[in-house]
């Protein structure tokens, strides 16, 4: 298990480098020199163009731009927006909390319909509830996020003015409040693949030779479902909800923008429209950090849930 | 008749009655547009991108279905003229999906060993990636158009095609007919292409729909994002981003767009999700 977990990890590492390379490099593909993609709207004095040479060391060779550029990220220091001068660490770190809570509401609202509704979809097999199921979950995960918030605006905005449709409003039950309509409009695909998941997983085992056996046995219908059913069902839908920490992430940038929510993801699309690489540069290199981190989270939460795994490893 | 012969002329009516209904209405609904994408130009009662800038943004009427944009264009004539390019794209990246990860996972299922390990290993790598993330930082980026975004997602889309391949080849690859093949002599190029392709084909077509799904849903986002696409141009993603301010007189304008987006991609979907269940016996996930 925890060599497991060590190689893991040394994975994870390896691979963070890789893709920071990769981020890197997003400067010196974007169209035009790099000074001009660096100077951004600011006037072009020979002043400046020297310091920001300086700066971003654009004498040195592109390896060693890359060194001290990952040098400065190792301590959270990803440069200054080139739109606001602000050092881009602070500018993330601001916008951070919106969409935590953001991802946090939606996923609570996608777990808790999705996984009852899946379990039902599956013990219903075939049956007219089982086809709604599927079907709404089928129209959810059609439905793109934006086309959603979109609608919930007109909705609850416009019709029946009850919940605000627009901005994070202040701490507290008012960010509550504002946050209600952009984690509905996430939580729709996100529980639809919940609802999937579910149901699959539980097709699954409710089609091995074990239920067949415990059901013959004569076992009670609840004493089947709890002990034999839903143990098994569990792991499968526990690592599916772990990657919908990665699957929200997409979402959560259209819902921001459609909402106007101040939130990482909205932060990610200005910064790509005013081409402001240094800002991307940081976040991509956060958002690839927590999806790797995430997933290698999955895979060992996986294992500690499931002995079988475990075994499968230890060897 | 011989009973082979009966099984065989028996077959193909057996299984088109066992067809769902649902299936039918899918369909349907997927032809309708694929026909407004070939001759939506045709159809369209007016020319997209003519201006009324005296009527404005207007609800439906009898002259214009879907009413008007804020400067007084069709609403209907843009939504059947977005057809085209809202499907092509979307079937190019399917298409080039299918044909790098059909390649791969069959390589990958056949040989086995390391040539899986590899193949595997980077397909992992690249299924863990948010797609809509990377499509809109590199394309965003590089201020790619269309071309740079259908390679960026079908780079992304792959992993699911090279999977569903390799496992639906794994299936296979015990069969005794792959053994007879193999203890005939033949090669392993004509085993893969002759004899395991139209085996695992059921499966490779599903997950080409599901991938088409995707990409449509991609382009959409990316669209209403105004990244990769030409300003001014039809399309159902910056109809329904510049619609946001409209929905109080016309909320058809982007409406329309979203009950689109979702009729394809949902009718995709079920049809994929049939094959898939009929290929393979499990539910689609």
């Amino acid at each position: 298990m925890w060599q497991r977990a060590l190689g893991r990890a040394v994975a994870a590492i390896m691979l963070l480098i890789a893709v920071s390379f990769l981020v890197f490099s997003l400067l010196a593909l974007a169209p035009g020199s790099l000074e001009t993609t660096l100077l951004g709207a600011r006037p072009a004095t020979p002043e400046l163009l020297a310091a920001i040479r300086g700066e971003y060391h654009l004498d040195e060779p592109f390896l060693v731009q890359y060194g001290y550029w990952l040098g400065g990220a190792l301590q959270l220091d990803f440069g200054r927006s080139i739109v606001s001068g602000a050092p881009v660490s602070s500018i993330v770190a601001s916008r951070l909390a919106i969409s935590v809570q953001l991802a946090a509401m939606a996923f609570l609202l996608a777990a808790m319909i999705g996984i009852p509704a899946g379990l039902a979809a599956a013990a219903w097999k075939g049956r007219p509830g089982d086809r709604a199921i599927t079907f709404s979950a089928v129209l959810a995960m059609s439905a793109p996020p934006f086309a959603v918030g979109s609608l919930l605006i007109f909705l609850f905005g416009v019709q029946f003015p009850i919940l605000p449709v627009y901005g994070a409003g202040d701490d507290g039950i008012d960010r509550l409040r504002h946050l209600v309509l952009p984690a509905i409009a996430l939580a729709l695909g996100l529980g639809a693949l919940v609802v999937r998941q579910t149901r699959a997983a539980s097709l699954d085992v409710l089609s091995q030779d074990y239920m067949t056996f415990a059901r013959a046995r004569g076992l009670s219908r609840s004493r089947v479902a709890l002990n034999y059913a839903l143990r098994n069902v569990a792991l499968p839908v526990v690592a599916s909800l772990g990657l919908l920490l990665i699957v929200a992430l997409p979402g959560a940038i259209l819902v921001e923008v459609v909402f106007s929510l101040p939130g990482f993801g909205s932060m990610m699309v200005e910064a790509v429209s005013a081409k402001d690489i240094p800002v991307v540069q940081g976040l991509a290199l956060v958002s690839a950090a927590y999806v790797i981190v995430v997933s290698v989270l999955v895979d060992l939460a996986s294992a500690a849930l499931d002995p079988r795994l475990r075994g499968r490893w230890a060897r | 008749m011989s009973r082979l012969a009966e099984a065989r002329a028996g077959a193909p009516r057996r299984s088109l009655r066992r067809v769902p209904i649902s299936i039918v209405v899918a369909a349907a609904t997927a032809l309708v547009f694929l026909f407004l994408a070939v001759f939506g130009t045709l159809v369209a009662p007016y020319d997209p991108d003519l201006q009324d800038l005296a009527l404005g943004v207007a609800p439906p009427s009898a002259a214009h279905w879907l009413g008007t944009d804020q400067l007084g264009r069709d609403v209907f004539s843009r939504l059947i003229v977005a057809t085209g390019p809202a499907l092509a794209g979307p079937i190019v990246v399917a298409i080039a999906t299918v044909l790098v990860g059909a390649s791969l996972g069959l390589l990958a299922g056949y040989f086995g060993g390391r040539t899986d390990d590899i193949i595997s290993r980077v397909a992992d790598l690249i299924w863990s990636l948010p797609g809509l993330l990377v499509a809109i930082v590199v394309i965003g980026v590089l201020q790619g158009g269309l071309w740079l975004t259908v390679a960026v997602i079908a780079f992304i889309s792959s992993p699911h095609a090279i999977r569903q391949t390799r496992s639906a080849t794994l299936a296979q690859i015990g069969l005794p007919y792959v053994a007879a093949a193999r203890t005939m002599g033949l090669s392993d190029v004509r085993i893969v292409v002759r004899h395991l392709l139209p085996n695992v084909r059921a499966t490779v077509i599903t997950t080409a729909m599901l991938d088409f799904v995707t990409a449509i849903l991609v382009f959409a986002a990316l669209a209403f994002l105004r990244i990769g696409v030409e300003p001014g141009a039809a399309n159902w993603g910056t109809m329904l981003a510049d619609g946001q301010t409209l929905i109080t007189v016309n909320l058809a304008v982007i409406a329309a767009p979203a009950i689109a987006i979702v009729a394809v991609a949902a009718s995709i979907t079920v049809i994929g999700d049939w094959g898939h269940e009929r290929a393979t016996g499990e539910a689609g996930r």
